[in-house]
């Protein structure tokens, strides 16, 4: 016998390894589901498969009888709207200020602190403040998942860019580079996979920063709608609203992963 | 050309570099060998405008280097020396566009057409004509460098700074790319300086040797005098094979340097 550290398994066999938490947690859930819909068949904590897919059916393909809107596809359209633009916002600056500081020492020398100090601010914290100052409508929203995740892109930007060997630097120079020839033709174009991968970490922490601004003042949303429905105790759309989320943040990274690799097929995976 | 006159270096209280004067030609091919540590490189990136002087002068046609690297000045290091993201061809044609007035130095229409017929001609010259839309994590360790001698040759350097080029290469891939710096060298009249491990390769290539060593020791204060250049050998006149290096072995064995291993 290897000893477990050696011990590995056929493709097919670490796929079925892979699912089988899964199936366990689908199992113990319907079981549980059974026990207390036996006892009462009003129990709104473990809802059915039957129940949550009525309930995810009524709200994706019936009109709300209040607005006449499909209001899972509104919901889930106004939120990735705000956090396209809130993560795509992000990444752009990320990106312009992590150039900046990581290859010109005078705009590092300008914006590192106050980036620094930046990232070390609760975003959450400010919440209050962007409503006061920007309202509750869609900007105050936004700008919570820029401020939320700029200084994280910027800072990995900046870091992905002094790693890049001081060698192609001078060589750029040696061939007649001025600085914003080094920076579109040498910087960018390395640093735009290393830009895929750090918008993939932030999406994590972009929705969280969504659906708290959009518990607090919205009218539309999937994180409205979960708190909005808490107060019925709705976990039949709840349940299923989670799972959807995640389904979501699943494809983007996804896409974002096979973006990666359709643009920059000379990168190699780390 | 270049002219170094009381040329020191140091970081903080170390110094690296004491008392280089020498004078160097249009054409000249040097080999810069030593001890590791001995400032050879050091040298070098003075040339290269990327290190400050801290004592005494480095003069370029009369003038003091530009403190900051230019296209006189071309250089190929160990490692990374072209760009991962661009394929050797792009690589080569990149040239073209820096040191235009553009943003981005990118290249259009018949400027582009050009840029790629001269930069299919000097892969040609490198022997990398089938290798030409392979990005370099692709490539050889060989075929690398040769595409970062012919990047930098696009520019049409006067100089040719080497930074122990082919330390990472295989005996049999070094032999050729000597030839080819040779041809090269002729071919463009160049001024090259190359820094190396090899005594064997100093003598064998180039017009003219520099040994970097230390002359002045104080035990209590290694840091305190810096390596200098201790001979100056003008070395074979090609293509005929260069003088007896024994001699000079034993007078490097004495003072314990790895160049005189090298040499055995």
């Amino acid at each position: 016998m290897k000893r477990l550290v050696n011990l590995d398994a056929p493709p097919a066999m670490r796929r079925m390894l892979g699912l089988l938490p899964f199936v366990l947690l689908i199992v113990l859930y319907v079981l549980a589901s059974d026990a207390r819909l036996a006892i009462n068949p009003a129990d709104k904590l473990l809802p059915s498969f039957s129940s949550m897919s009525d309930a995810l059916l009524r709200m994706a393909f019936e009109p709300s009888k209040r607005s006449g809107e499909y209001l899972f596809w509104t919901d889930t359209w106004s939120s990735i709207r705000r956090l396209g633009i809130g993560v795509g916002l992000a990444a752009l600056i990320g990106l312009s200020l992590g150039i900046a500081t990581g290859a010109i020492p005078l705009a590092n020398a300008l914006f590192s602190p106050l980036l620094t100090a930046v990232s070390l601010i609760p975003c959450l914290a400010l919440l209050p403040i962007l409503f006061i100052v920007l309202g509750l409508g869609e900007l105050s929203k936004i700008t919570l998942i820029t401020l939320g995740i700029t200084p994280f892109i910027a800072r990995d930007i900046q870091r992905r860019a002094r790693e890049i060997p001081a060698e192609q630097l001078i060589k750029a120079q040696t061939l007649g580079a001025n600085t914003a020839q080094i920076i579109c033709r040498v910087l960018l174009p390395q640093l735009l996979p290393k830009l895929i991968n750090s918008v993939r970490l932030s999406l994590g922490t972009g929705w969280l920063f969504l659906i708290a601004a959009e518990a607090i003042a919205s009218t539309e949303g999937l994180g409205y709608r979960i708190f909005l429905v808490r107060r019925y105790l709705s976990m039949e759309v709840i349940i299923p609203y989670v799972l959807w989320i995640t389904l979501l943040a699943f494809v983007f990274d996804l896409l974002l992963r096979r973006l990666g690799k359709r643009l920059f097929p000379w990168e190699l995976p780390e | 050309m270049i002219r170094a006159q009381g040329l020191w270096k140091s970081f903080g209280d170390q110094t690296v570099l004491e008392r280089i004067n020498v004078t160097v030609e249009e054409g000249e091919f040097i080999t810069l060998v030593g001890t590791s540590g001995c400032g050879k490189t050091t040298f070098l990136r003075m040339l290269l405008g990327v290190e400050p002087i801290s004592k005494g002068k480095l003069d370029l046609d009369g003038r003091a280097i530009p403190a900051e690297p230019g296209a006189d000045r071309g250089i190929v290091f160990q490692q990374y020396s072209v760009f991962p993201h661009m394929t050797a061809l792009a690589n080569v044609v990149s040239v073209a566009g820096f040191g235009r007035r553009s943003m981005t130095g990118l290249l259009f229409g018949s400027s582009r057409r050009e840029a790629t017929e001269a930069a299919t001609a000097m892969l040609a010259r490198v022997g990398l004509t089938d290798a030409s839309h392979r990005y370099p994590h692709e490539l050889s360790g060989g075929m690398r460098q040769r595409l970062a001698i012919a990047q930098a040759l696009m520019a049409r350097p006067r100089i040719l700074l080497l930074d122990e080029p082919f330390g990472a290469l295989d005996p049999g891939i070094r032999a050729d790319m000597h030839a080819l710096v040779i041809e090269l060298w002729r071919e463009h009249g160049l001024t090259i300086f190359m820094v190396t491990h090899d005594l064997k390769e100093g003598f064998h290539l180039g017009t003219r040797l520099w040994v970097f060593d230390k002359t002045r020791h104080d035990p209590h204060a290694p840091g305190a005098y810096g390596a200098t250049i201790t001979y100056d050998l003008p070395v074979g006149s090609r293509p005929t094979p260069v003088a007896d290096p024994a001699p000079l072995a034993g007078a490097l064995a004495s003072t314990g340097s790895d160049a005189a291993i090298a040499l055995s």
